[in-house]
């Protein structure tokens, strides 16, 4: 497909890599000359130098047929206008960044329907609803869910003394008589898809795949359920803290904010009433001590410095503070942090350009490709996509045993007529299945890519 | 530096071109003649060295950067000149090393200076493989690998960047390797149009797909002492409208494919090439008139060879040493400026001359009015200076490198003039110079230290200095 990129700061230069690694056609358009002859140097892709408002820039960059236009310059204003202009130019679909609370409440369905936007991207608030999601279950360090909540990816962290350690998928399987399927597991910087024989160790991060109700059962047998949040600190007052804390008030969570900045101090507390909010400068230790760091359930830590954040977490953890997030923007930072123990790790421009290349991916469902849902799972490291089995599937009804996969592949679910199943290997693939594959190290396009 | 893709790129070049030298395989055998066993054997050298780098050197990752690109070109193209003068050596054509490494490396960087002097008696097969050397370096190698091999990596810009003559590299399309197929099916696409009218101007095949070569590439290895002299004036008007169009940039083309005329009619760099042509051919026609005493031969003629020294090709149909100084004065003036950047010619560019100027003119009102500021502009669009900055310093270090060079050179036995043309010819990749070197000479008299300097003068000039310079230079190779 032909994608152009509008504004190539952190979020758009994420987006722009990952659209070229999905083999997108992708231009790129930035006001700064610097930035552009960066880009081209790292990046395949033709890069122009202009604002992406001006209809000359966007003509020369060929909008009449390009099939999705994404802005995502720092700007919401320039983002709506140069989306409008390229729609009207031609484009297909429309994605434009919108990060301001105020375009985010109801206005932002007007304004979409004028603005005939496809889709707002809003990566604070993307950021913000990870966060949530795990907060209400802070055994895990991400959660995804797939074919409308159906089934559930848990990424959880084996600590020291788990009832796991040293016992093989096999053999956890039978113990446990639970369905649920363990579909990857993460050792240092390799992910591995377990085949039976699979021993699991403690350290390891392992992602279980389940209906929603079998992952709390589960999670009670191992005796590692812990109970949703009930207060959280939140480090630094920016967009992304202002989401989640209202969302978190909303459910009756106490939330107490730190940050530095007065005014922004005043003006969160007209926004968030429910809330706490205390001025200062959450860096130092003892004002974390005061605030009652050793009594909360969970420290996220939001402040725009990444070294800020991997710091403070890691004085969080020594205080044994049962859930610490931390906010990390970039790449080489976060692998440098999950080795360093912090393994709730955001990271909102991974979760945008994530939902940006999903898009992308439906957009081409459309047009012939059949991937039904496509999320990035273990750090990006594998994937997991959901596809429908068709009638040109050649392995309809052989048990799944007896089909000769290519390595790093694991069919991790079936629903069927709004059943779960999660297989074992006298399963088998019918037409009208919607099946949930974990493909490490590879893109598949097309569920006949399994097969070897 | 990553050296293993370094010569693992460098592995690959040699393979290819273990496949190109087939062509003048089959030409030979063809033609009955014995050079076939002479490819036969370079062949088989080639695939062994070939194979050897890249079965020795796996590259754990492909990732590079503009130093890698740098060492890749200009590696490959020294080790692939050596290759393609084995030919030469084995069949006995061109006995000695030294010249036989001058007039491959003068095919590669399409200068088309010869040491031959008698051209008539090549074999077919060599006369086809030293015309094809035209062709294939014309374009590049690197970019034809680009274009057909898989899995180039994201930053093969690099690459690319380092071959593709002139001061800013433009992609045509996002990806690199798509940029790289159009850029090749333009230039073979134009390259087939050129050969068919030659053919119908009643040039045999094997000369016309010679000329071709020498044209596309704006080489000027002929096949025939007098090169193009000899010929109807209906081929010499082809050639020379030819020579023109190879020397425009080839984004220009692609941007007609696409119907987007606005932006080739506004090309600043367009206008001012065909200014230069236009004005040349007419102030050389004027003072050439009375050598001729007909309108039209004088017109021709002059065209000719403004088109040839202009683009860089070095093609002649008459032997402008004979005339006047103030003819000679331009065409060495041409030398220098050279044809479009983007394009399969060398010299200077026009590009960088237009910049150069625009700087000048910054440089003049920052003189009367300290305070001013403007803005150089080209093409529509703003110069950054670092562009500029670029410019002026690879000016600084082509005037260095010429001087170096010509001194070097002043060190045989010919006079001035000779020295001083072929030093222009070499570094802008033309051919023929003036005096002893002249389109009725060659330079076969220079010593052999002198074809040496003068070949990495045409090495230094096609692929812009830079590449072979930083590839020689210790610091780059050291681990430090």
């Amino acid at each position: 497909m032909k994608i152009i990129v509008a504004g190539c700061g952190k979020i758009g230069t994420a987006i722009l890599a990952d659209l070229v690694a999905e083999g997108h056609d992708v231009t790129a358009l930035d006001e700064s000359p610097e930035l552009i002859s960066e880009i081209t140097n790292i990046h395949d892709v033709m890069a122009i130098c202009g604002n992406c408002a001006d209809c000359y820039t966007l003509e020369e960059a060929g909008i009449a047929d390009t099939d999705m236009f994404v802005a995502a310059t720092d700007s919401d204003e320039l983002n709506m206008l140069s989306c409008f202009l390229a729609k009207r130019m031609g484009a297909g679909h429309t994605i434009a960044r919108i990060r301001n609370p105020e375009y985010n409440d109801s206005s932002l369905v007007f304004m979409r329907k004028h603005l005939e936007l496809a889709m707002a991207l809003n990566p604070e608030q993307l950021t913000a609803g990870e966060l949530f999601n795990v907060l209400k279950l802070p055994a895990a360090v991400r959660r995804e869910s797939f074919s409308r909540r159906r089934f559930e990816v848990v990424e959880f962290r084996l600590d020291h003394g788990t009832k796991l350690h040293g016992l093989t998928v096999q053999k956890m399987r039978e113990k446990y008589n639970a369905s649920f399927l363990i579909c990857t597991v993460r050792r240092g910087d390799k992910v591995f898809i377990p085949h039976g024989g699979f021993v699991l160790e403690s350290g390891d991060k392992i992602g279980v795949i389940a209906a929603p109700t079998e992952i709390l059962k589960f999670l009670r047998l191992l005796g590692e359920m812990k109970k949703q949040a009930k207060s959280i600190i939140i480090l630094g007052g920016s967009r992304t803290a202002y989401y989640l804390a209202k969302m978190c008030t909303e459910v009756g969570m106490s939330v107490k904010i730190i940050e530095k900045s007065p005014e922004r101090c005043i003006e969160l507390s007209t926004l968030l009433p429910k809330a706490v909010i205390i001025q200062g400068d959450g860096a130092t230790q003892e004002i974390l001590i005061e605030e009652g760091l050793r009594d909360v359930d969970a420290f996220v830590c939001l402040t725009g410095q990444d070294e800020e954040n991997i710091l403070v977490s890691m004085f969080a953890t020594t205080q044994k503070v049962p859930k610490v997030m931390t906010k990390v923007n970039r790449d080489e930072l976060i692998s440098l942090a999950s080795k360093i123990g912090l393994d709730c790790i955001v990271s909102p421009k991974e979760l945008s350009s994530g939902i940006v290349v999903r898009y992308a991916r439906a957009i081409q469902n459309s047009m012939g490709s059949n991937v039904e849902t496509l999320y990035k799972i273990m750090d990006g490291m594998a994937e997991a996509l959901e596809f429908k089995v068709g009638e040109d599937f050649p392995m309809i009804d052989v048990p799944l045993k007896d089909i000769r996969f290519k390595p790093g592949i694991l069919i991790a679910g079936i629903l069927r007529d709004r059943k779960t199943i999660i297989p074992t290997g006298d399963d088998r693939m019918l037409i009208g299945d919607r099946v949930v594959v974990i493909a490490a190290e590879q893109r598949l396009k097309d569920l006949s890519d399994i097969i070897k | 530096m990553n050296r293993r893709m370094v010569f693992y790129m460098i592995g690959q070049i040699i393979k290819v071109e273990a496949l190109l030298l087939v062509l003048p395989l089959i030409v030979s055998l063809c033609y009955g003649e014995s050079c076939w066993q002479a490819y036969a054997a370079t062949i088989g050298i080639a695939l062994a060295v070939g194979f050897g780098f890249t079965l020795i050197s796996k590259p754990g990752t492909k990732l590079i950067f503009a130093k890698e690109g740098f060492v890749i070109v200009a590696v490959s193209w020294i080790l692939m000149s050596f290759i393609g003068a084995l030919p030469f050596v084995i069949s006995k054509e061109i006995p000695r090393v030294v010249d036989a490494f001058f007039e491959t490396v003068s095919g590669f960087t399409t200068t088309g200076a010869s040491i031959l002097p008698n051209v008539e008696l090549m074999s077919h097969g060599n006369l086809f493989w030293r015309s094809f050397t035209h062709w294939i370096g014309g374009m590049g190698v690197l970019v034809f690998i680009m274009a057909i091999v898989p899995s180039a990596t994201d930053r093969s810009i690099h690459i690319m960047k380092a071959e593709v003559p002139g001061p800013i590299m433009g992609k045509l399309v996002p990806r690199v390797k798509q940029t790289a197929r159009i850029l090749y099916l333009i230039y073979v696409a134009m390259t087939v149009l050129e050969f068919i009218m030659l053919l119908c101007g009643g040039m045999s095949v094997f000369e016309s797909a010679v000329h071709t070569f020498g044209t596309a590439g704006t080489g000027g290895f002929g096949a025939r002492g007098d090169s193009i002299a000899g010929y109807s004036p209906y081929i010499q008007w082809v050639i020379t409208a030819f020579m023109l169009l190879f020397g425009v940039n080839f984004n220009l083309y692609y941007l007609l494919l696409l119907r987007r005329f606005n932006s080739v009619f506004k090309s600043g760099e367009l206008w001012t090439y065909l200014g230069i042509n236009f004005a040349a051919t007419a102030i050389i026609a004027v003072n050439i008139f009375n050598l001729y005493g007909s309108v039209e031969q004088s017109i021709r003629l002059s065209a000719f060879q403004v088109a040839s020294i202009s683009t860089t090709t070095g093609f002649a149909t008459a032997d402008f040493n004979a005339w006047p100084e103030f003819s000679k004065g331009i065409l060495l003036v041409l030398m220098f400026i050279g044809a479009m950047a983007g394009s399969t010619a060398g010299g200077l560019k026009v590009s960088r001359i237009v910049l150069l100027f625009k700087m000048i003119k910054r440089e003049f009102l920052h003189m009367l009015h300290p305070r001013s500021v403007s803005a150089v502009r080209f093409e529509g669009k703003t110069v950054n200076d670092d562009t500029l900055n670029s410019v002026s310093s690879y000016f600084s270090l082509f005037m260095g490198g010429f001087f170096v060079m010509f001194l070097l050179l002043c060190l045989d036995k010919y006079d001035f003039q000779t020295n001083f043309s072929a030093v222009a010819a070499c570094i802008n990749n033309i051919g023929p110079g003036f005096g002893a070197v002249g389109p009725a000479g060659n330079f076969a008299g220079y010593s052999d230290f002198s074809k040496t300097i003068l070949s990495a003068a045409m090495l230094l000039g096609r692929l812009e200095l830079y590449p072979m310079l930083i590839a020689l230079s210790p610091s780059t190779w050291s681990k430090k």
